[in-house]
C-alpha cells in the first residue's frame, strides 16, 4: 500500500488509535465497570425475586449499555482536539468523512464490543431467560453502533466546549430513543414469546442509513464547531 | 429580477427586517388576539359538549393548535437553518433560533394540557401515549437545539451548530415518532383515539381552526418580536442601529 | 483564469482575501502570491490574526471573500492533493506514542517523500537516540523538532508554519532556518508567522504585515 493514500491514512489511523486505547487501557475498563455497577444496583433497589428482575432484564441492560458509551463519548475527539491532532486530520488530503467514520469504529470497537462481550454476565446477574440472550445480544450489536455514530455528530458539535457533558447527553437522548425502543422491544417480544425479527430489521435498516450518513454529519459539524 | 425575489433579498437585510418586523408586529398581535378571542368563544360556548367526555374535551381547543405548533415551528426552525447554513444567510440564523423557545414553550403547553386532559379521561396524569411521547421527546430535542445555542460563545458559530442539531432532529424526528408508535401498541394495544378528523362535528371544528390560525399569526408576532431583538444584538455595532438609538448629549461619533 | 503561459504560476496566491468573524475584520484585503523557492514572513502583533491567516491559507477556514489558489486552482480542490503541510500552535502530536511511532502516523496519513525515512528526519532534527521514547518524556523543545522532523517527511511543497520558532533554543532557531533553506533550496515555499523576525537570519526574506484591526 503506498503511503500516503487514502486507505493507507484509515490504516495509519486505527493503528495509531488503537495503539492509544491501548496506552491507556485503565481508562477502557471504565465504561464496563460503570455498566456492571448500573446493572448491580437495580437487584437492590427492585430486590431479589427472580421474575421481577427477569421482567426487567433486557431493558435495564440496555439503559446501562447506552450510558456507559455515553460516558466515554466525551473523549471522542477531546484529546485529539487538545494536542492538534484534529486540526491535522481536517486539513489532511483525506476525506474527513472516512477518517471520522474510522475513528468512529474505534470508539465501538474498544467501548461497545467489550460491554456486548459481558453482556451475557449482565444477564444473568439480573436472570435473564436464557432463550432471550441471543436476541439482546443482536440487538445490543445493532444499537451501539447507531449510538457511536449518532454520539459521535453530538460530540463533533460540542467539541470545543469545556463542560460537555450534560449537554452532550441532553443532545444524544433524544436522538437515540428509537434504539432503546426497538432494541430492548425485540429483547421484550422475545421474552413473551412474539416474533422479534421486525424490531431487530428496523435496528438494521437505520443503522445502514446512519452508517452512511453520520460521518459525513459528523465532519460537516465539525467544521462549523472549528471555525 | 423578479420583484417577489426582490423582495426576499430585501428581507434578509437585517435593517429592512428590522423596520418590516416593526411595522408588523402591532398587527399580527392584535390579528390573534381577535381571532383567538373569536375562537375561545366557540370553543367554550358554542361546541357543545362531547357525548362521552363531557366538558373535559374543551381543552383539546388549546392542547391541539400547540401541539401543531410545536412541530410547525421546530420544522420552521429547521428550514431556517438549513438555509442559515447552505447560504449562511444571517437573518435566518437569527429567526431559527428565534423560534426554539417559542416552539419549546407551545411544546410545554402541549404537554401540560396534555396532562390535565389526561386526568379526567385516562384517570391518570400522565400515560405514555404514543403522540405524547412523541411531543416529550420533540421537547428535549428544543433542549438540545437551546442549551447547544447557549453554550458556545461566538453567537454565529453558536446559531450555526444549533442549526445543523436541528436539522439532525428533523432527520431522526419521523424514526423517533414511527418507532414510539410502534412501542406503544406492543405495550398496551391501541390507545383510545381521541380525535379523528372525520368524527368531529363542523361545530367542533371551526373554533378549533380559528385557534390554529390565532397560534399561528402569534408565532409569527413572537418570532419578529424575538429576532428583532436579536439582530440588534448580533449588529450591535453596525451604522443602522446606532442611527436607532436616540441622540444623546453624551454621544460621541 | 487569464494568466500569460510564460509567467511562472504561483505555488500559492491570495486574491483580496478577506476573513472576518462576526462581520468584524480580522484581516485583509490581502494579495500576495508565493512562488517556489521563497519563504515568506507574516509579521504582526498579536491578534493580527496571523494564525486566522495561516488557518485560511490550509483551508481550516473558509475565507470571508477571495480566493486562495494552490497552483492556479481553489483551495477546496487542490485541498486532495499532498501539497500542503500544517504546523500549528498545538504540534499534533501524541504524548503516549513514541517519536517514531507518531512519525509512522504523519508518513501514512500525509505520504512519504522519496529518499529519506523516519530514522534520518528524527537524526536531522538533532534527535537521534530519541526514537522510542514517549514524546511524554520529551522536552517541549525536543516535541518541536519532532514535529519539524514531520515536516521533512511528508512530500508537501507548501509549508505553513506558526511561529516555528517558538518554544526552541538557539540551536534550535538554526535548525529551523537551515530546513527552510534547504526547503527553499529544493523548490518547496514557506509562509512561516512570528511576532518578532528576530530569529530569521538568513537573508532577508519577504515579508507580509498584518496589523491588528481595532
Amino acid at each position: 500500500m503506498k503511503p500516503g493514500s487514502t486507505s493507507a491514512a484509515c490504516l495509519a489511523l486505527l493503528r495509531r488509535d488503537l495503539t492509544l486505547v491501548w496506552r491507556r487501557r485503565g481508562d477502557a475498563l471504565n465504561p464496563l465497570l460503570f455498566a456492571i455497577i448500573v446493572v448491580a444496583l437495580f437487584p437492590f433497589a427492585l430486590g431479589p425475586e427472580t421474575t421481577v428482575l427477569a421482567r426487567v432484564a433486557a431493558g435495564t441492560i440496555f439503559v446501562a449499555v447506552l450510558l456507559a458509551m455515553l460516558l466515554s463519548l466525551d473523549a471522542l475527539f477531546r484529546s485529539d482536539l487538545e494536542d492538534g491532532s484534529l486540526e491535522q486530520l481536517v486539513v489532511s488530503p483525506h476525506p474527513l468523512a472516512l477518517l471520522l467514520g474510522c475513528k468512529i469504529f474505534i470508539h465501538w470497537l474498544t467501548t461497545a464490543l467489550p460491554l456486548i462481550i459481558i453482556a451475557p454476565l449482565l444477564a444473568q446477574l439480573l436472570q435473564l431467560p436464557p432463550q432471550v440472550l441471543p436476541v439482546l445480544l443482536t440487538a445490543l450489536a445493532l444499537a451501539t453502533p447507531l449510538l457511536s455514530l449518532i454520539g459521535a455528530v453530538c460530540v463533533a458539535l460540542t467539541v470545543g466546549m469545556r463542560r460537555s457533558g450534560m449537554l452532550l447527553t441532553l443532545l444524544v437522548l433524544p436522538l437515540i430513543v428509537p434504539a432503546l425502543i426497538f432494541g430492548a422491544g425485540a429483547c421484550n417480544a422475545a421474552q413473551d414469546g412474539f416474533a422479534h425479527a421486525a424490531p431487530l430489521l428496523w435496528l438494521a435498516a437505520w443503522l445502514v442509513l446512519s452508517i452512511i450518513v453520520a460521518p459525513l454529519a459528523a465532519a460537516a459539524a465539525l467544521k462549523i464547531s472549528l471555525s | 429580477m423578479n420583484p417577489l425575489v426582490l423582495w426576499f433579498h430585501k428581507l434578509g437585510s437585517p435593517p429592512y427586517f428590522y423596520r418590516f418586523a416593526g411595522r408588523w408586529i402591532p398587527w399580527l398581535y392584535t390579528v390573534a388576539l381577535v381571532a383567538a378571542a373569536f375562537g375561545f368563544y366557540g370553543a367554550l360556548f358554542t361546541a357543545p359538549a362531547d357525548y362521552q367526555q363531557g366538558d373535559s374535551f374543551r381543552i383539546m381547543y388549546v392542547h391541539v393548535p400547540c401541539a401543531w405548533m410545536g412541530l410547525f415551528a421546530y420544522l420552521f426552525m429547521a428550514a431556517n437553518g438549513f438555509i442559515a447554513l447552505v447560504w449562511r444567510i444571517k437573518l435566518s440564523e437569527t429567526l431559527a433560533m428565534a423560534s426554539a423557545p417559542v416552539g419549546a414553550a407551545f411544546t410545554f403547553i402541549t404537554l401540560v394540557t396534555g396532562s390535565l386532559w389526561g386526568k379526567p379521561t385516562w384517570g391518570t396524569w400522565w400515560t405514555w401515549d404514543a403522540r405524547l411521547t412523541s411531543e416529550l421527546v420533540l421537547l428535549f430535542l428544543y433542549f438540545g437545539v437551546i442549551g447547544l445555542y447557549h453554550a458556545i460563545e461566538d453567537r454565529r458559530q453558536a446559531a450555526r451548530a444549533a442549526a445543523f442539531l436541528a436539522l439532525v432532529g428533523v432527520v431522526n424526528l419521523p424514526i423517533v415518532h414511527y418507532s414510539v408508535i410502534w412501542w406503544n401498541t406492543l405495550h398496551q394495544g391501541q390507545t383510545v383515539s381521541l380525535i379523528g378528523p372525520s368524527k368531529i362535528a363542523p361545530s367542533m371544528l371551526w373554533p378549533l381552526l380559528t385557534l390554529a390560525f390565532a397560534t399561528h399569526i402569534f408565532f409569527f408576532a413572537s418570532l419578529f418580536a424575538r429576532a428583532r431583538v436579536a439582530l440588534l444584538e448580533l449588529e450591535s455595532g453596525k451604522e443602522w442601529v446606532r442611527a436607532l438609538l436616540p441622540v444623546t448629549e453624551t454621544s460621541h461619533d | 483564469m487569464h494568466e500569460s503561459a510564460d509567467e511562472p504560476r504561483a505555488l500559492l496566491q491570495a486574491q483580496s482575501l478577506c476573513f472576518a468573524r462576526n462581520d468584524e475584520a480580522i484581516f485583509g484585503p490581502l494579495d500576495f502570491s508565493l512562488h517556489a523557492g521563497e519563504t515568506v514572513l507574516i509579521e504582526g502583533d498579536n491578534g493580527s490574526g496571523k494564525t486566522t491567516l495561516l488557518k485560511v491559507l490550509s483551508g481550516l477556514l473558509d475565507p470571508t471573500s477571495g480566493d486562495v489558489l494552490l497552483h492556479g486552482a481553489p483551495l477546496t480542490l487542490a485541498k486532495l492533493s499532498h501539497q500542503v503541510a500544517l504546523l500549528g500552535h498545538l504540534p499534533g502530536l501524541k504524548l503516549e506514542l513514541s517519536a517514531l511511532e507518531n512519525l509512522r502516523f504523519a508518513t501514512g496519513m500525509g505520504g512519504i517523500r522519496p529518499g529519506i525515512t523516519p530514522h534520518l528526519a528524527l537524526a536531522s532534527v538533532g534527535l537521534e537516540g530519541y526514537e522510542d521514547a514517549p514524546l511524554r518524556t520529551l522536552s517541549a523543545g525536543q516535541r518541536k523538532r519532532v514535529a519539524l522532523a514531520r515536516l521533512l517527511l511528508v512530500p508537501a511543497a507548501l509549508w505553513l508554519l506558526d511561529e516555528p520558532y517558538a518554544n526552541l533554543d538557539r540551536s534550535g532557531i538554526d535548525l529551523v532556518n537551515r530546513l527552510l533553506d534547504h526547503h527553499a533550496r529544493r523548490g518547496g515555499a514557506a509562509l512561516i508567522t512570528s511576532h518578532g523576525a528576530y530569529a530569521f537570519t538568513s537573508g532577508t526574506p519577504r515579508r507580509i504585515a498584518l496589523r491588528a484591526t481595532a
